[in-house]
């Protein structure tokens, strides 16, 4: 079942979200790469829970927004996003970059979040293990970093993309300077805003998941998130890189689904 | 080496009271990227990038004292020759361009220029922490100088300002703004005062020195395309410059667009001071003289220098999304293969004007007209070139090329908003005698 697009506002923005599914209601938030409708992450998890996907500002074919400059902006931005939909304690689910936020917003309202899904997320820093500066990174230099079969995940990004149509093209680099500059806010030049001072206020029960061959967000980093809040399980998915989510959706939503 | 003209002693001007060109002419600025003249010969093979991430290893100090003394020197050859200013500016982490603080550079200039301007083009006011900074090292360099300051605010590059320093490429411009704001308000306000800036929280702002010139410094903002400095120039009435490597031909369809953007904003005029443009020059007695002196430099220069990995070119969110939709980029990008200009292409792409006194003559005046441009930044250094022959192109460049074109834009004029304007009387740098033999007011 494809989840439909609606709109809702906040103060700061009109702010556009996914929807589908029944059951108990799931915030999933995407990663700095972006999201679509037909991402099979959100159908697999559509078919357990009721999902709502919010676009980040900037994301999608929605503008991006001035006022969320930093951590706190886009931690609060998502808290009103869910307050706006009337959403009471969702199980919260990020990927990447939508992992730190997600993690943010458990610690800043550790009341207010009781179950939360970080999926190979941003957000820490290990100076020992030096994440690679995505801003720099030519697109055919991508899938190396985001995909345990690099040829594989090539052809999952670029699928039904008219990559050398000069109009196409136009319109994509338009859309990714829109989406990676909202993203450079708290990404930019080192993805790490504090986080690590805060994690230990996190209440939820929390799963963390990575996939082992993740060569952007080292999966050394899931210890050092598990290590951080309490009571954390890690889950470790083989033959899966940065975009597990692509690459083992099922997998991914039976880490999820251990939350209930 | 032997150059057919001898290189005659700089001129002594025993006049410190003349004042640079101030009548109805085309200003010439002698600017100097200081590239660093000894990247291997496989430079572009073994490393991806002559910006941000180049090798360490390739930088040997010792021989930088030479490097920086000579480029200094040439600086101050120019001053000599009559141009109306020299230019210095800021880039880091960059293998043609060792000058992270033009300011040191514009400091000693200060003191052993005589007539120029000292055009330092510029500081990266988002850069600077708090960017006061900014507004007392250009008002210590004016008041040195005799108020021969003009003040350039660059973005700054993606390469500089983002991946070197740091900045956040979505806030930059925003911090950027905020920056302006508070130097001019710190040159133009005569009691202390609080700034609560986003960027800036200072209860107590109030430089101590402030510039000589009235109500500030002359200022030139170097941009690349984009809408919104177009129109912040305009609104400010600062001069635009676009500083590419790409010569003229290339920058029509990007000053045209400035000009577009004057006329649509409803500024009063169109002054040609309202833009400068950056070209490369090399003067010799012939054409083929051209390109026997300097062809080698310039292959240096155009396909080892400007090697720059494409990842470090525009960090996302750095340009906005109006300027991305105006298309301008693409066109003004690059253009792939640099590593295959040879002096044919360069010499007639327009990246280059050199040649013959006449042949530059005549395109340096294409390129005025063409253009509209009032300020002319001239690169006369160009990569690898040793002092000598760069002293022999610019002397060739004053003596028989510039006097030729300083009028062909008579609608200059009287506008002498873009310009510094001097102290009439101005202190000789170290002329106190070597020593005094008692002080004239004992303790």
């Amino acid at each position: 079942m494809a989840l439909q697009s609606k709109t809702i506002a906040t103060r700061h923005a009109e702010v556009r979200y996914l929807e589908g599914g029944e059951g108990q209601p799931l915030l999933y938030l995407h990663g700095a790469g972006g999201m679509t409708a037909e991402d099979p992450i959100l159908a697999a998890l559509a078919a357990r829970w009721h999902v709502i996907a919010p676009f980040l500002p900037g994301y999608g074919e929605t503008e991006e927004c001035g006022s969320l400059r930093d951590m706190l902006d886009f931690t609060l931005h998502t808290a009103d996003v869910a307050a706006a939909l009337g959403l009471e304690d969702p199980l919260i689910v990020g990927h990447s970059m939508g992992g730190m936020i997600a993690a943010e917003m458990a610690a800043i309202a550790p009341g207010d979040v009781s179950r939360l899904a970080l999926i190979c997320p941003a957000g820490l820093w290990l100076d020992d293990h030096p994440i690679p500066d995505v801003f720099t990174l030519l697109p055919y230099e991508m899938p190396g970093y985001l995909f345990h079969d690099p040829e594989a995940g090539a052809s999952l990004m670029t699928a039904g993309l008219k990559m050398d149509d000069p109009e196409f093209l136009k319109t994509y680099l338009i859309r990714n300077a829109r989406q990676m500059g909202m993203a450079g806010k708290i990404l930019f030049p080192i993805p790490e805003r504090g986080l690590a001072d805060r994690l230990y206020r996190i209440k939820a029960k929390t799963v963390v998941v990575w996939g082992e061959s993740d060569r952007l967000i080292p999966p050394v980093y899931g210890p050092a998130f598990a290590a951080g809040i309490a009571g954390a399980t890690l889950v470790s998915i083989p033959e899966a890189g940065h975009m597990v989510i692509l690459e083992k959706p099922a997998e991914v939503v039976a880490a999820v689904a251990s939350l209930n | 080496m032997r150059l057919p003209l001898p290189i005659p002693a700089p001129r002594v001007n025993g006049d410190n009271q003349e004042t640079p060109q101030e009548d109805d002419a085309v200003k010439f600025i002698w600017f100097n990227l200081m590239p660093w003249p000894y990247l291997p010969d496989d430079f572009r093979e073994k490393n991806r990038s002559v910006w941000v991430d180049i090798d360490q290893r390739l930088f040997d100090p010792a021989k930088s004292h030479e490097v920086y003394n000579t480029y200094m020197d040439l600086l101050e050859y120019a001053d000599t020759l009559g141009f109306d200013g020299v230019g210095v500016n800021e880039h880091h982490q960059n293998g043609y361009g060792i000058m992270p603080s033009p300011n040191l550079i514009a400091a000693g200039l200060a003191r052993r220029t005589k007539n120029a301007a000292i055009v330092v083009l510029g500081n990266s006011i988002a850069l600077y922490n708090p960017p006061v900074r900014v507004a007392e090292e250009f008002a210590m360099l004016d008041c040195i100088s005799g108020g021969r300051l003009v003040a350039g605010f660059p973005v700054g590059t993606s390469m500089d300002t983002n991946y070197c320093y740091g900045q956040i490429p979505a806030l930059t411009r925003e911090k950027y703004a905020e920056a302006h704001d508070l130097i001019i308000k710190a040159w133009t306000t005569r009691e202390p005062f609080a700034f609560n800036g986003r960027y800036n929280k200072l209860r107590h702002v109030n430089i101590w020195p402030r510039p000589i010139q009235q109500p500030h410094p002359p200022v030139h903002i170097p941009g690349g395309g984009s809408v919104e400095t177009y129109d912040f120039c305009i609104d400010n009435t600062y001069s635009y410059s676009y500083l590419s490597f790409t010569g003229y031909i290339r920058a029509k369809a990007l000053l045209q667009g400035y000009w577009d953007r004057v006329a649509a904003r409803d500024a009063p005029d169109a002054s040609p001071y309202r833009a400068g443009f950056a070209q490369t020059i090399c003067v010799a007695e012939t054409d083929e003289e051209a390109e026997r002196l300097y062809a080698k430099h310039l292959n240096y220069f155009y396909n080892r220098c400007l090697h720059v990995y494409p990842g470090f070119a525009d960090a996302p969110g750095y340009r906005t999304i109006k300027t991305i939709q105006s298309g301008a980029l693409s066109q003004y990008a690059p253009p792939k293969g640099f590593g295959e200009l040879t002096w044919k292409d360069l010499t007639e792409g327009g990246h280059v004007i050199a040649g013959s006194p006449e042949t530059v003559r005549q395109r340096m005046e294409e390129l005025i007209k063409g253009l509209n441009v009032g300020h002319i930044f001239c690169l006369m250094h160009v990569g690898d070139m040793p002092a000598d022959k760069c002293m022999y192109s610019s002397r060739l460049f004053a003596e028989k090329v510039m006097p030729k074109l300083r009028g062909v834009l008579p609608q200059c004029e009287g506008d002498e908003r873009f310009w510094c304007h001097p102290l009439e009387r101005r202190a000789t740098p170290g002329s106190l005698p070597a020593e005094y033999a008692r002080a004239t007011e004992p303790a």
